[in-house]
């Protein structure tokens, strides 16, 4: 093609003009390649403590039913048979419900863990476990900083059990199961940048109500659950002195000297085996 | 325990290489020793333990909790063994690397030692594994995870253990009289040192840098970001007190298999001054963490005197006297550090895996008589092992001649 003078100039116009219009619209049109995470917003004060969302939880992923019900000064845990809990505290502002889950972290530091990859962020945001993978040596258990999987210690073939977001529903097109069937709408899901400009409309609109501050916004680096309460957190068993950054940061530096080391470390230790060889075996 | 004067080298018998394996199998030494009578029913229990935990699952014969979920097994087992396995790659440093030709007589015993002590720290793994035959995903690439600490760790492990047995198989193509397989293999030495090495100062590091994640869970006395540097220091000097205590007793049981030329004291002395170098590296550096990281404050707390138990009674005390042995040589105070440095590296490995870790726990952990006979259990069959190749191979006694002027 040969390129005069004038269709040069023509041409850089309308690259211009592409790349303006390109930044109005990418303002409101997620950039080509991110990907944007699913997330679920819990309402601590909506919630009624009435445990549909573990009956239903139960129910989806074929687990035993709860027996026992929330109770002020009894902090229930999640375990092998039970994806998730609602407990109750006793707060400064009276009793208030919250409920327990994988909070599935944007960077999670089981998935981070995992040598078998079998701990695996997917990428419309649930954290799974994959069966085929997992060599159950419980290193993700170790390194969540919420202790959210669970191991089968009673099996000879144990699983890692954690909320999984309900992902086989997402793929189906469905929300999470205790999302759907919370009467109270507690539990909402939808795109995680959606769920926080919601939950900062609430405390907007209700500051009196609301504790300003949206837990799992930054904790861990982000997390797909996201919480706001009538309370701080740390007063119904959250721990908000938790990093703000990812968990993965922390080997991220241990990761990177690995192959330098590997590369270099030979060759000064051959450098050293020469210099230190005696001039009789040099000889031989 | 002593043993008998055996003949130096096996007798090559006429009917080939089967009948000498056979007949190498049958025991040398005497059966009904003090160490025989307690180990055999402790192995008979563990061997018992074991089969319940592949049939039952871990929970029947671990105290293992859903906030805990390492516990002995890991903790001694593999966090502190590779510590006190450290002494190969250290020896192996000054022999090949530095040519420092002193320490050769003691190089081989350490070497399979060390060995040893990997392959069942890798078995007592295979044990904690919740689904063992999946341990094969990381080497077949189900998936790679590349940014694992734990697949750095597992793979510089494995690698480290082929390079063990390289460094080691001389002694075997001894044993077996192939000399031409000995040729080749004491050629492939040096490699497998430099690599071994390599290996090693990762892996060792490598298992603090497992609970760098674990911020929240270890106590702050014991966690810092800095905990893979001490981790390989301390193998540095756990290794070599190790070889001191594996020493001395060596030359008790297997005391045929020294010669005169075997100059021990100077040997010990020379361990003894290492140990007291890296000690006081490390406790340089233990004190700048622990004004760095501000740790001032949990002094006044149980944790606190707890921290200064480890620090000062089993770093400190062994280092001055380590020190004091440099001065004036006495091979009862450098026994005694030995003990004491093996203790605080035990302390170390166990604050910063088991006892500091989910300190806050409302429920602690600790381990089942189940896990502690399975331990020892692991401890005893390698003792027989070692013993088994030491009465046959030339790792104590010199190589034979056709043997010696390689490496």
């Amino acid at each position: 093609m040969d390129i005069n003078r004038r269709n040069f100039m023509k041409s850089l116009g309308f690259a211009g003009v592409a790349l303006t219009v390109g930044k109005s619209h990418g303002a409101e049109k997620k950039p080509e390649g991110e990907t944007e995470f699913y997330g679920m917003l819990y309402d601590s004060t909506l919630c009624m403590g009435c445990q549909n969302c573990e009956f239903t939880c139960a129910e989806t992923h074929g687990l035993e039913e709860p027996e026992d019900e929330p109770e002020a000064g009894v902090v229930r845990k999640t375990n092998q048979n039970r994806r998730t809990v609602i407990n109750c505290y006793e707060t400064s502002q009276g009793e208030a419900y919250i409920k327990q889950q994988c909070m599935h972290c944007n960077i999670p530091a089981c998935d981070t863990a995992c040598l078998t990859q079998a701990m695996h962020k997917t990428k419309k945001a649930p954290v799974i476990w994959r069966e085929d993978k997992c060599m159950g040596c419980r290193y993700c258990m170790i390194s969540c900083p919420f202790d959210s999987p669970k191991f089968e210690y009673g099996s000879t073939n144990p699983k890692i059990v954690k909320c999984t977001m309900c992902a086989d529903r997402l793929r189906e097109g469905k929300k999470p199961a205790c999302a759907e069937n919370c009467p109270m709408g507690a539990i909402t899901f939808g795109k995680r940048r959606d769920l926080i400009k919601e939950a900062r409309k609430r405390i907007h609109d209700d500051p009196e109500y609301y504790h300003n501050h949206i837990y799992g916004e930054h904790e861990a680096g982000g997390t797909g659950w996201l919480y706001i309460a009538g309370v701080p957190m740390n007063e119904l068993g959250f721990d908000t002195n938790i990093r703000k950054k990812s968990y993965p940061a922390l080997t991220k530096g241990f990761i990177g000297a690995i192959a330098p080391v590997d590369i270099l470390l030979p060759g000064a230790l051959l450098g050293i085996y020469a210099a230190t060889k005696s001039p009789k075996e040099e000889e031989e | 325990m002593k043993e008998k004067a055996n003949t130096l080298y096996p007798q090559r018998k006429i009917n080939g290489t089967v009948g000498f394996l056979l007949n190498e199998l049958k025991p040398k030494g005497k059966i009904f020793t003090v160490f025989n009578m307690i180990s055999l029913p402790i192995m008979l229990v563990g061997i018992v333990l074991i089969y319940i935990r592949f049939s039952q699952g871990l929970g029947a014969v671990t105290n293992l909790t859903q906030q805990v979920p390492w516990g002995l097994w890991i903790g001694f087992d593999v966090v502190t063994g590779v510590a006190f396995a450290g002494g190969a790659y250290v020896l192996a440093f000054l022999v090949y690397i530095l040519n420092l030709k002193k320490f050769k007589p003691i190089l081989r015993v350490t070497i399979l030692n060390g060995f040893l002590a990997y392959l069942f720290y890798s078995g007592a793994l295979l044990l904690d594994l919740g689904r063992p035959t999946s341990v094969i995903n990381v080497i077949i690439g189900n998936n790679f995870g590349v940014s694992s600490v734990m697949f750095l760790v597992g793979w510089h492990f494995l690698l480290y253990m082929l390079a063990l047995l390289l460094e080691f198989s001389p002694a075997i193509a001894e044993w077996l009289n192939a000399k031409k397989a000995h040729r080749i293999l004491s050629a492939a030495t040096l490699g497998a040192v430099i690599f071994g090495i390599t290996l090693s100062v990762l892996h060792q590091s490598g298992i603090g840098a497992l609970f760098l994640m674990a911020e929240d869970k270890i106590h702050p006395l014991w966690h810092n970001s800095y905990m893979p540097l001490m981790f390989v220091v301390s193998s540095i000097f756990g290794g070599i007190a190790l070889v001191i205590i594996e020493g001395s007793i060596s030359r008790k049981v297997f005391s045929s298999q020294y010669d005169e030329s075997h100059d021990h004291k100077s040997i010990l002395h020379g361990l003894a001054r290492i140990c007291a170098g890296g000690m006081f590296l490390y406790l340089v550096m233990t004190v700048l963490v622990f004004i760095h990281e501000q740790n001032a404050v949990y002094l006044s707390t149980t944790w606190g005197a707890w921290y200064l138990v480890e620090i000062l009674g089993f770093v400190f005390v062994p280092m001055l006297l380590f020190c004091q042995s440099c001065i004036k040589p006495n091979q009862i105070v450098i026994k005694i550090a030995a003990v004491m440095t093996l203790l605080g590296i035990l302390l170390n490995r166990m604050n910063v895996s088991i006892i500091a870790f989910r300190w806050d726990a409302a429920e602690a952990y600790v381990p089942s008589w189940q896990e502690f006979i399975v331990t020892l259990t692991i401890i005893f069959i390698e003792i027989w092992v070692f013993r088994w190749i030491v009465r046959r191979m030339p790792v104590i006694r010199k190589s034979p001649d056709w043997a010696k002027d390689k490496h």
